[in-house]
């Protein structure tokens, strides 16, 4: 899981059918020490986050599980999901 | 899996329902003989049965299907997770103790 924090969110009608009715949000990738890194991606969110919230993601196909399905059929094409807003991060 | 050591850990109240009950756990590769960190990344790891802590050195599992069998739930979005805290290491001929 990585570290991000929302700057923005994104709008798209015309889209593939089993990302209707999902939340898109633009995600700055952070470092733990809170830092930038890296380019800006597009997360589904599944915990209801907000804009310039520090929150956690998941890629990959974990991003797919996370919106619920296990089976190709009913998995949708996701490839990133916010899974949590962070409260605090305790780093030596 | 890989070595690495325990550097932090962050809290959530709001988080996904499989992640509820859980530790999260920021780790830190590591070499098992000289303790040396391998490189910058640090990680965020899920501990729901090891128990780990700060400053323990574990073994992380780093693939999805993995961690969905050892939390049980195959509808979990974690991809690393802590499967056990590392006791020796044998390497090369030589022997590192950590715990």
């Amino acid at each position: 899981m990585f570290a991000g924090k929302i700057i923005g969110r994104v709008v798209a009608t015309q889209k593939y059918e089993s990302l209707e009715g999902r939340k898109l949000l633009l995600v700055q990738p952070m470092g733990w020490d809170k830092k930038p890194k890296g380019e800006p991606l597009v997360a589904v969110d599944v915990v209801g986050s907000g804009a310039g919230e520090f929150v956690f993601y998941v890629a990959a196909r974990e991003a797919a599980v996370a919106c619920g399905g296990t089976s190709l059929a009913d998995t949708p094409p996701i490839d990133a999901t916010i899974v949590g807003i962070i409260d605090g991060v305790n780093l030596l | 899996m890989f070595i690495a050591k325990v550097v932090g850990n962050v809290w959530a109240t709001r988080k996904h329902k499989a992640l509820e009950n859980t530790k999260l756990l920021l780790v830190r590769r590591l070499d098992g003989i000289s303790g040396k960190f391998l490189d910058e990344d640090i990680m965020l790891a899920v501990d729901k049965y090891i128990d780990a802590g700060i400053g323990n050195t574990v073994l992380v599992m780093d693939e999805g299907n993995s961690a969905r069998q050892i939390l049980g739930d195959k509808t979990a979005p974690v991809r690393t997770i802590i499967c056990g805290i590392v006791d020796t290491v044998f390497s090369k001929g030589q022997t590192k103790k950590w715990h």
